[in-house]
């Protein structure tokens, strides 16, 4: 069953991402984007990783993606202007080079197997929790702290006068 | 014999608080109109009439719902067809999905199994909750961007902006009372509030987190586009918003989508912060009051006098909604943002910050 | 004199209090509340009048709808001078005259139409007219149609009232 809705929920990652990439319209790029989004907070699910599948949705279905929706309804190409993409020998050499990526990835991630089926526990709220203020404790406040310089860099230059 | 009762106990509980939710819209639909009326000084919907009665308008949503059904399903020239259709659906479709994790009722055993009054009793509870509400965003915003026409666009962005500001505060909002209670899960929420506060005080949200609750509820207001956050849809200055160009049921989709947003909203305000299912001073034997008195009270009651109290309360905050929508006036845009970023996301941060001093305090053996 | 001006007075700064807003706000629910309750209590005293079974009384010098009057005869009153038509200022009076079988008279309208749709009920046509041949109803008003043809008067259905 879980295998079952691995492969669905995989493949409708994959599919969407291609769809992302090969759609003309901006819209349809950013719509095929959270169906990707979706399917691999489902593969989050599946792994007993909740927590990570809800804040994938939060975040980057829920807020990220907007901000791209937000920019192409400002932008607003109309359709007949939008421009025209071409497959060049540039393209197909950067597909072949992502596949043998995701190859290597593939053969590595083999090396270090991830434990088969983790516990139900690891992935719940708590768990995380703990393991962020404890464990990672100094990354995650490290994190806090670059963001905080990212969001107080934006305001800066996009204000003249603060 | 057990998978068939576990997904007859599954359907059913989809079934009833479905039926639930959407009783609820068609009854508010009424609620806010002769609501609206009677607070200025009108009469309200009064005409339609079913073999000579008309009980003051409550016929007015079945004719609403026909009027919507038969009119035309009408694409503007300009519109983006394909995103046109698709955006009430992603209006409704979270919506509906929001209702999943409210508790309506304490666990009931039936037939030796334990079986909890909520739809999906997921680990991640409110965060799912948020998650999917976030998705609503996506309706409002492709209906504004695809109509192709200025109004609509512009209420989409306003709704994206205000949506993801008061995202923000709302999800903070709500840390206090996961702290206190222990859980992201609703049912061990609304189960923790069972208990007494200094023994006189049900421990409700809004005593343990009362600035959380007013941010919550301002913040509902704001994600759920209602006055005085309805920015989006500002009739008196850019006609409708974001569903300008819709007519028919595509329309009646958004105003359902709407609606459905309050009810559930109502209901998880009334979980969190008002004890859910929970009936002041009423265990699971019966009632027991500060000073030690008690009354049996059968279990048969109990469990109605619960699921009341959530009823009850969750129409409370629903009326609450259509009370303050004809109170307060629409605030400015600015105003919104300045609220939702230097107002509101400060003091909820201030009330995390405090939360914790004041558990901490209690872990150390204060109080 | 001019229209007076008024002026709401408006706290130069806001207290504590007001500044919160929940206080000012718990004060604005308790009016809709009062008058939301005092409406379901005393249902009669809302303003509401509903219109098609319950109508407002008009005042007794209302006038409205225009009628041609007659002559004993039966012919119309009206001798086609076009001084209501001069003296209307919405100009929704057409008069065409023709020459009265009637020796004692000079002319009589052929075409006598009133445009209901651009009347604006001021009566000038009334004040105008020296054979009291024209005249405006009371106690009811123009009745609404569906078509906009249905609201231009002709002469028959001018006279026939």
């Amino acid at each position: 069953m879980e295998l079952i809705l691995f492969m669905l929920f995989g493949a409708i990652a994959v599919g969407g991402a291609i769809m992302v990439v090969t759609r003309r319209h901006p819209m349809a790029s950013a719509l095929y984007l959270i169906l990707t989004l979706f399917a691999v907070a489902a593969l989050f699910a599946l792994r007993q990783a909740h927590f990570l599948a809800a804040i994938q949705v939060i975040v980057y279905a829920g807020a990220v993606v907007v901000l791209f929706i937000f920019v192409i309804m400002l932008v607003n190409v109309p359709e007949n202007k939008l421009p025209m993409e071409r497959v060049t020998g540039m393209r197909l050499l950067g597909v072949v080079a992502a596949g043998l990526l995701i190859l290597e990835s593939a053969v590595l991630a083999r090396k270090f197997a991830m434990p088969a089926g983790s516990t139900a526990d690891a992935g719940s709220v708590q768990a995380v929790g703990r393991a962020l203020f404890t464990d990672y404790l100094l990354a995650f406040e490290i994190t806090s702290v670059l963001l905080l310089s990212a969001v107080i860099g934006a305001i800066a230059m996009a204000k003249k006068k603060i | 014999m057990t998978p068939v009762f576990d997904i007859a106990v599954a359907v059913a509980r989809v079934a009833v608080f479905f039926a639930f939710v959407f009783g609820l819209v068609v009854i508010m639909t009424w609620v806010e109109r002769k609501g609206a009326a009677y607070m200025q000084d009108r009469r309200g919907p009064n005409r339609a009439r079913i073999l000579g009665l008309t009980l003051g308008g409550v016929f007015h949503p079945l004719a609403d719902a026909l009027k919507f059904l038969f009119k035309e399903d009408f694409i503007p020239d300009g519109a983006h067809r394909l995103f046109y259709q698709l955006a009430p659906m992603f209006a409704l479709a979270p919506a509906i999905m929001t209702m999943a994790v409210v508790p309506f009722g304490p666990p009931v055993t039936i037939a030796g199994k334990t079986i909890a009054l909520q739809i999906a009793d997921l680990n991640v509870g409110i965060l799912y909750l948020f998650a999917v509400s976030g998705m609503a965003v996506y309706g409002v915003v492709l209906a504004g961007w695809s109509s192709n026409s200025k109004y609509p666009l512009l209420g989409g962005l306003r709704s994206s902006a205000q949506m993801i500001s008061y995202e923000v505060s709302m999800g903070l909002s709500v840390m206090g009372i996961i702290m206190v209670f222990q859980s992201v899960r609703l049912s061990e929420i609304a189960l923790g509030q069972g208990a007494l506060l200094f023994g006189f005080l049900p421990k409700w949200g809004v005593f343990v987190q009362p600035l959380g609750f007013v941010l919550f509820l301002t913040a509902l207001y704001a994600e759920a586009n209602r006055t005085p956050f309805d920015l989006p849809e500002g009739e008196s200055e850019i006609v409708a918003g974001y569903h300008l160009e819709y007519a028919s049921f595509k329309f009646s989709m958004f105003m359902m989508a709407e609606y459905i947003h309050m009810v559930v909203g109502a209901a998880v305000v009334a979980t969190m912060f008002f004890g859910g299912w929970q009936f002041p001073y009423l265990a699971d034997k019966g009632f027991v009051l500060p000073g030690g008195f008690s009354v049996a009270v059968p279990a048969a009651a109990v469990l109605i006098l619960r699921i009341g109290s959530f009823v009850g309360k969750t129409f409370f905050f629903c009326w609450l909604y259509v009370w303050i929508r004809w109170t307060i006036p629409r605030f400015r845009y600015d105003q919104v943002m300045r609220l939702g970023w230097k107002v509101m996301l400060p003091l909820s941060l201030l009330n995390i910050f405090v939360t914790g001093l004041v558990l901490l305090y209690i872990d150390k053996g204060g109080f | 004199m001019t229209i007076g001006v008024k002026k709401v007075a408006r706290p130069e700064k806001m207290s504590f209090g007001e500044s919160l807003y929940l206080l000012e706000i718990m004060k604005g629910l308790a009016v809709t509340m009062g008058h939301f309750l005092h409406n379901i209590a005393h249902n009669k005293d809302i303003p509401t009048i509903e219109y098609p079974e319950v109508r407002r009384t008009m005042p007794a010098r209302f006038r409205g709808c225009h009628r041609l009057m007659k002559r004993p005869d039966g012919s119309p009153r009206c001798v086609a001078c076009y001084m209501c038509a001069t003296a209307c200022p919405a100009k929704c009076i057409t008069i065409v005259a023709g020459e009265s079988p009637d020796p004692a008279v000079e002319k009589y309208p052929v075409r006598f139409d009133i445009d209901m749709l651009r009347c604006v009920f001021c009566g000038q046509c009334v004040e105008a007219c020296p054979c009291d041949a024209i005249r405006m109803d009371t106690g009811w008003h123009t009745p609404p149609e569906d078509t906009r043809e249905k609201l231009i008067y002709m002469i028959d259905k001018l006279l026939e009232k």
